[in-house]
This record gives C-alpha cells, sequence and structure tokens, in this order.
C-alpha cells in the first residue's frame, strides 16, 4: 500500500530550485534510504515531506489514513538547548503531542506510550536523568524515542548516527532494522552509502543523476556500481 | 527579634503594605515561570529590551498625565514584544541588535521628552522611581492591585494550560513545528505573556531591575534540578520566598524594595550554585 507518493516534486528554498522533477513511491513497511553527495537537498526533501519547507511544484501524496500527523521525526542537526534541564522522559513524552486537538496534559496512555518506546530503545532504566548529561549515542536514542511517540507508522530519520562510534552505529542501524521488521516504515537519510545498502530495500539517490529503485537494482546500476566503488564496499558486495 | 517583629506588625496594619506584599508575591511568581524559556531561548535580552520600551511609554503616560499608567504602557510593550519577535526571525536586521536599537531608543526618548514635557518638581526622582521602582509598589492604587491580580492569574493559567508546549517549544522548536504545533503562534502568544509579565514586574523592581527578577530563579534552579518541571517548581519557590524577603527586609531596613529584592535573588543563586558544585 503507497503510503507517500512524491509526484514531481520541486525542491529548493524562495526562488532557488535544488532538485526537480523527482517522483518516487513508499510503501508500508519499505525500508528507504536517501543517498546523495553534501547539498544535493536531501534534508530539504525531508522537510519538505513534513511540510516544514513548501514544495516548489509537484506534489505529495498521503496514502489512505495518513498525513503528516503520523509521521515521527528525527532531524539531521537537533539544535537542542544544550543546556537545557529536561529529563529523559520529558522529552520522551513531548513526542505525544502529535495529537488532533488541543489536550493541555498527558494521558495515562500517553505515559504508558513513552514508557514502551524508552524499554524499545533500551533507555527506560535512565528516565530520570538529565539530557544534557547522556553521552551522544544515549541522546540519540531519547531522540528515537520521541520520534516513535509521534507517529508509529512512518519514521523520517537525517542522518541518525552522525557523530556516533562504530559500535553505537552498528547498534542504531539494528534498532532501526528492528522498527522497520515491526512493520514501520523508514526513510532514511545515510552518508554511508555502503550501509544503506546493506539494510534498506529501497534506495533514492539524488544529485546530478537520480536513482530509485529496489537495492538490488541500484547495486546494478551504473550510479550504484560507481558510488559504491568509491566509499569501497563494492568488493563486498561482490563477494 | 521582638523589636522586628513589632514592627513589622505595626507596618502590616497599613493596607498599602499589605497590598504590596501581595502584588509582589504575584509578580515574583509570573516573573519566574518564564524565566527558563527565556534564558534557554536565549532571549533574556528581550525582557531587558521591553523594560525599557515599558520606561518609554511610563514616560509618555507621565507627561500626557494619565492617571492609571498601565492602560498605555500595557499596549505599547504587547506591541513592542511582537515587533522584536518578529525581527528575531527575519535576518535583515539580526534579533540582537534589533533589541538593543528598540531598547536604548526608548530609554533616551523616554527620558527626554520626560525632562521636555514633565510638570513635575521632582524630574529625578520620577526617573529614579521608574527605572529602580523604589517606591511604586507601596503607592498602589486599589484599581491597580486588583489589575495586577488578574493579570498574574491570567499569566498562571496560561503557563500551566500550555505547560507541555512550552515545553516543546524552548527545548527543540524544529520538532515542535514538524509534529504540527503552530510554533509562530505559541511564540507570539508567549511574547505577549512576558510583555504582560515585565508591565507588572516594573510595579515592583522598575524597568532596570527587571531581567534580575526573570532570571536569578531559573538560573538558580538549573543549578540544582535536573528535570524541566522540577526546575519550574524550585524557581517558582525560590522566587516568591526572594521577593517576600527583599520586601520585608526593606521595610524594616528603609532600602529601596526593587534593589533588595535583587540583592536577596543573587544571595539565593550564591547558595544554590555551591549546592550544585557540592553535588557533582
Ligand atoms: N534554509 C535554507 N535556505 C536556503 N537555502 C538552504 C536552506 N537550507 C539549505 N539550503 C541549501 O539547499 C541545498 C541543499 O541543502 P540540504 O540541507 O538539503 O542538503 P543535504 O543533502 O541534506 O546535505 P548534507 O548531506 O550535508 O546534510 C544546499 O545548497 C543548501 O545551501
Ligand atoms: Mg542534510
Amino acid at each position: 500500500m503507497a503510503q507517500i507518493t512524491c509526484r514531481d516534486l520541486t525542491l529548493g528554498y524562495d526562488n532557488e530550485v535544488i532538485l526537480k522533477g523527482l517522483d518516487f513511491t513508499v510503501n508500508s513497511g519499505d525500508y528507504l534510504c536517501i543517498v546523495g553527495e553534501n547539498g544535493s537537498g536531501k534534508s530539504t526533501l525531508m522537510k519538505t515531506i513534513l511540510g516544514l519547507t513548501p514544495p516548489l511544484g509537484g506534489e505529495i501524496l498521503w496514502g489512505e489514513g495518513l498525513d503528516v500527523n503520523a509521521i515521527g521525526y528525527l532531524p539531521q542537526q537537533t539544535l537542542v538547548q544544550r543546556d537545557f534541564p529536561a529529563s529523559v522522559r520529558e522529552i520522551v513524552l513531548s513526542g505525544c503531542q502529535n495529537r488532533p486537538g488541543f489536550r493541555a496534559f498527558y494521558k495515562p496512555e500517553d505515559r504508558r506510550k513513552a514508557d514502551r518506546n524508552m524499554e524499545r530503545m533500551g533507555i527506560l532504566d535512565m528516565a530520570k536523568r538529565c539530557y544534557r548529561d547522556l553521552s551522544g549515542g544515549q541522546q540519540q536514542r531519547v531522540l528515537l524515542a520521541r520520534a516513535l511517540c509521534s507517529a508509529e507508522k512512518v519514521l523520517l530519520l537525517d542522518e541518525p548516527v552522525t557523530g556516533l562510534d562504530p559500535k553505537i552505529t552498528q547498534e542504531m542501524y539494528e534498532l532501526i532494522q528492528g522498527l522497520n521488521e515491526e512493520g514501520i516504515t523508514i526513510i532514511m537519510i545515510s552518508h554511508d552509502v555502503e550501509e544503506a545498502v546493506r539494510y534498506a530495500s529501497h534506495i533514492l539517490h539524488i544529485g546530478k543523476h537520480v536513482f530509485f529503485g529496489p537495492r538490488e537494482e541500484y547495486i546494478q546500476s551504473d550510479i550504484g556500481k560507481y558510488f559504491l566503488l568509491q566509499e569501497g564496499g563494492a568488493s563486498e558486495w561482490e563477494k | 527579634m521582638g523589636e522586628m517583629m513589632s514592627k513589622l506588625s505595626y507596618y502590616m496594619e497599613f493596607p498599602f503594605v499589605r497590598y504590596a506584599l501581595i502584588v509582589g508575591v504575584l509578580i515574583a511568581l509570573c516573573s519566574s515561570l518564564f524565566g527558563a524559556t527565556l534564558v534557554l531561548k536565549r532571549f533574556s535580552f528581550i525582557g531587558d529590551g521591553l523594560a525599557h520600551v515599558a520606561f518609554g511609554a511610563m514616560a509618555i503616560a507621565a507627561v500626557l498625565d494619565i492617571t492609571n499608567e498601565m492602560t498605555v504602557v500595557l499596549p505599547i510593550t504587547i506591541v513592542c514584544a511582537v515587533l522584536l519577535l518578529r525581527t528575531g526571525q527575519n535576518t535583515i536586521i539580526k534579533g540582537d541588535a534589533a533589541i538593543a536599537m528598540i531598547s536604548v531608543g526608548a530609554l533616551g526618548f523616554g527620558y527626554l521628552i520626560m525632562n521636555l514635557f514633565s510638570t513635575s518638581s521632582n524630574l529625578t526622582g520620577d526617573v529614579c522611581s521608574t527605572l529602580f521602582g523604589s517606591t511604586s509598589i507601596l503607592t498602589l492604587t486599589t484599581k491597580e492591585v486588583w489589575l495586577s491580580v488578574i493579570l498574574s492569574v491570567v499569566v498562571v493559567v496560561f503557563f500551566i494550560v500550555y505547560y507541555n508546549r512550552i515545553f516543546s517549544l524552548t527545548f527543540d522548536e524544529n520538532f515542535a513545528r514538524a509534529t504540527g504545533m503552530k510554533v509562530e503562534w505559541y511564540n507570539l502568544l508567549t511574547a505577549v505573556v512576558i510583555a504582560v509579565i515585565i508591565v507588572l514586574a516594573m510595579n515592583l523592581v522598575g524597568s532596570l531591575l527587571i531581567s534580575a527578577l526573570v532570571i536569578f530563579p531559573a538560573l538558580s534552579a538549573m543549578r540544582i534540578f535536573q528535570s524541566y518541571k522540577s526546575v519550574i517548581l524550585f524557581s517558582a519557590g525560590i522566587s516568591v520566598v526572594c521577593a517576600l524577603l527583599g520586601m520585608l527586609i526593606s521595610i524594616l531596613a528603609g532600602t529601596p524594595v526593587g534593589s533588595t529584592i535583587v540583592a536577596v535573588d543573587v544571595a539565593g543563586f550564591a547558595i544554590c550554585y555551591i549546592i550544585g558544585r557540592a553535588r557533582s
């Protein structure tokens, strides 16, 4: 079932076009990786999907029963307040505000949901700790748990592993894969093409050349071969 | 000690002293609630700028001989709060430069028109009391007391109802926007509420010292506490205690109200800083 369809989408800011004529479809349960060079417009695409930046052309169609409010988002740079005194639980709970209508306070079911998602991310035991005292990897898990609270169906992750060490990066990828296996649609921006190709079901490559298709086709395509070779990952894949 | 008590109870006989204490506590409560947001969003300057705007507005009210100054000062300050927030989002004039422009401009302009048009015989005294709030808290009329009470209740109710939104807005504005929150609208509301607080607080500590009232309790609480809720509760508590203490000291010792409260706030911060250090 198609959850998000982009038709002839034009990305950019004000009148400056970054990318034109983008077509792709994300089905429920997909794991889409968006790759491309720095500045190719990956983050812009995500912001456009979220409605933070208006599209300069084309349209974004939402599948049945879905809209922007059903999406969880993990921004690339979380400009969160460095010295903000907030406990992990408070931050995860704040993901629950993503409900239609105005409600001043959280309901018991919101709290249960927050606890469940903290458990999923393995951070339940630090629920009372202060966010600013956590390590980068732990902070990233907190923000992922928050994103999960705001939507159970689709997650948009903008480079979720930047700045994490290799071990934690691997754990993070496995966590995300686990979520995908639970049926959550994942749309992730990644710099690491090799890893992207390992976990994703589909690849969207943007830049001068645009590619969209299943992972297998990407590996066979010229652009994919070129990129994987550059990253030094191609040889591994041929084995 | 007994002498102090009898002196205090003697002063308590006067309704204006009781009014001052009630209004002072309410103002301290309101200003502390938004302190954390202002500090964390790097908005501390806005409080300062608005206070100067309020000073300018006060000067206009004085010159026009308007008895209920708040009816002039409040709308002008609110409009400026909205404008300042707009320029903050606009990159043509950087936010802090705009604030500096407006605040210094209002201060100079206010003093100028007071000098040119004031009929008062004690100009320096008037200016000093507007800047440092030396006696205005003790000269509140019943009308002003009621206005202060109503505005304080509105601020506190606003804060409680929007508590979770204010949290999101302060912590991560982008995420709040991505989850469908009307961020601009809430920023606007917050600016209006802050303007209200500033105008209220002018009575207590005067326009130069308002920032202290807003910032110190939040900074003190952030030394010790780890969660937003506890920071808010503690800063509200410490702010009220410091304001009460400051007012009582100023009554007993005959010191100016505003600066005494600020001095007590500073002492409170020092204590919290030491406690925070000792803990870590
Ligand atoms: N708010 C903005 N206003 C105007 N232009 C912008 C804005 N944000 C980004 N750009 C420009 O849009 C282009 C694409 O930026 P974008 O952040 O989408 O790239 P990206 O693919 O995510 O890069 P990276 O891999 O570094 O994250 C860049 O040239 C950037 O300078
Ligand atoms: Mg990016």
